[in-house]
């Protein structure tokens, strides 16, 4: 395999690495914090938090993301009276999409936590938020954690399809290396590679920080 | 201490409480026996209000804690409670366990409830395990922890859910040891029971519950060697002790 483009083109592959670590860093800041609301919505006793919750949850995990992604990206800027660059509504995309997964996974760690547990909080005078503080959340954060590891490596990999609406990160950066030299396999491959060291890395790190949460046990 | 008037429970259609009148008296020790889904740990749980009377009212020390405007936060302190599954947080040591509300709640600082956690750890006989985590502890000592726990926030109550059901036969012994000890100081008791021979040796009063009412309610003696009601005794026949 001849590798000269890669030396040729580095610079391409670096912006692009750049771009991408930059998009996914920030979907899964907005994503967590979107899903905490979501999650908190869905589970609250009031009837239309909980209906908007399960509404958007629904709606944004039964549509294909490429769908959203286009509708952010061409749709919103002429609805909305701001200006952003198109790094940031490909970020708007990303985290929206994931904030719904996110919404689940905590909502499902939330419930998972044993009825008795916020029973015996109450049962010595403990408020609701108080026992959700010091019972159930740090209960729930150890259930949570591998899905949601698992998520934010999947928006590593998800935020690759924003290139199809011209978002210079890793994946478009590989296509334009492409185009300039008609050569498709070498180019992508090297993609490929650089998005897997990401994501190894990624779910090493996150294997490390549950070793040590389970240490409590 | 506490009362309860015409106390009505509904889980959808089904109808649990039918209408409880109870009056606890400072002091006593009342078990409540009966079949299961006689409404007995309902009843139970509807005291410090963990399940919602759909009907009825409850007073405690002379504040009616059904009302909607009582904040129910400040009783529960004052009324300790024991489950069945002992609810230990599993997260914590036992001496956190223990000092959690304490310090969470009533603000006494760290220092002092772990005076007090010791001080209780000692009453219910794991003065070795202030370290330990629930999970390294066998049934009997979780349930004498989560007593310890309850007892920490000093209550004027103690409101027990069936607390040796989940038991070996052989650890049972060890927490109604520590149930005698602690209505013989005099604590007030509700207690949710299967053992009748505890029941029969500790109880000021047993009610008997079948159907969600209050079939019949006496002293021990009158409950176990001269119960009334047909089903009292249609319900003692079948169990041993």
């Amino acid at each position: 395999m001849d590798l000269e483009f890669l030396i040729k083109y580095k610079m391409f592959y670096i912006s692009g690495v750049k771009n991408t670590l930059l998009l996914a860093a920030f979907a899964v800041f907005f994503g967590v914090i979107l899903g905490i609301m979501l999650a908190l919505m869905k589970l609250s006793k009031n009837k239309i938090l909980k209906a908007l919750a399960i509404s958007y949850i629904e709606f944004l995990r039964g549509t294909p993301v490429i769908v959203q992604i286009y509708i952010i990206y061409y749709g919103l800027p002429n609805i909305v009276p701001f200006h952003l660059p198109d790094m940031a509504w490909g970020i708007v995309a990303l985290s929206l999409n994931s904030g719904a997964y996110v919404a689940e996974i905590i909502r499902a760690g939330i419930q998972a936590v044993d009825k008795g547990q916020m029973e015996a909080a109450r049962s010595i005078g403990m408020p609701h938020n108080m026992g959700m503080r010091y019972i159930i959340i740090p209960q729930a954060f150890k259930n949570i954690l591998p899905a949601l590891g698992n998520e934010f490596i999947v928006v590593v990999k998800e935020s690759a399809i924003v290139s199809v609406v011209g978002i210079t990160e890793l994946m478009y950066r590989a296509d334009t290396i492409r185009g300039i030299t008609y050569r498709a396999f070498a180019p992508l491959m090297v993609a490929a590679v650089i998005y897997f060291i990401i994501t190894f890395t990624l779910s090493r790190l996150l294997g490390i920080v549950e070793r040590r949460l389970s240490v409590g046990d | 201490m506490i009362k309860t008037i015409n106390m009505h429970k509904h889980f959808g259609n089904l109808h649990v409480l039918k209408g409880i009148n109870v009056h606890i008296k400072k002091g006593e020790v009342v078990v409540i026996i009966g079949p299961s889904g006689s409404g007995k740990s309902t009843f139970l749980r509807c005291l410090n209000l963990l399940e919602q009377p759909t009907d009825g009212e409850i007073i405690f020390e002379g504040i009616s804690i059904t009302d909607p405007k009582n904040n129910i936060n400040l009783q529960r302190q004052k009324m300790g409670m024991v489950f069945q599954q002992f609810n230990l947080f599993p997260h914590m040591d036992v001496t956190a366990n223990i000092t959690l509300g304490p310090i969470k709640v009533k603000k006494i600082s760290k220092g002092e409830s772990e005076i007090l956690a010791r001080k209780l750890l000692d009453r219910v006989g794991l003065p070795d395990k202030a370290k330990a985590y629930p999970k390294q502890l066998s049934g009997g000592q979780k349930q004498r922890v989560a007593i310890a726990r309850a007892l920490a926030m000093e209550p004027d109550v103690m409101l027990f859910d069936e607390p040796t059901s989940s038991l070996d036969p052989e650890m049972i012994g060890e927490v109604l040891d520590v149930m005698k000890d602690l209505a013989s100081k005099g604590m007030t008791m509700v207690i949710v029971s299967h053992e009748m021979g505890f029941a029969k040796e500790v109880a000021d009063r047993i009610l008997f519950m079948d159907n969600g009412i209050i079939e019949e309610e006496g002293s021990p003696k009158e409950i176990f060697n001269n119960p009334k009601s047909l089903r009292t005794q249609n319900f003692l026949s079948k169990i041993l002790y």
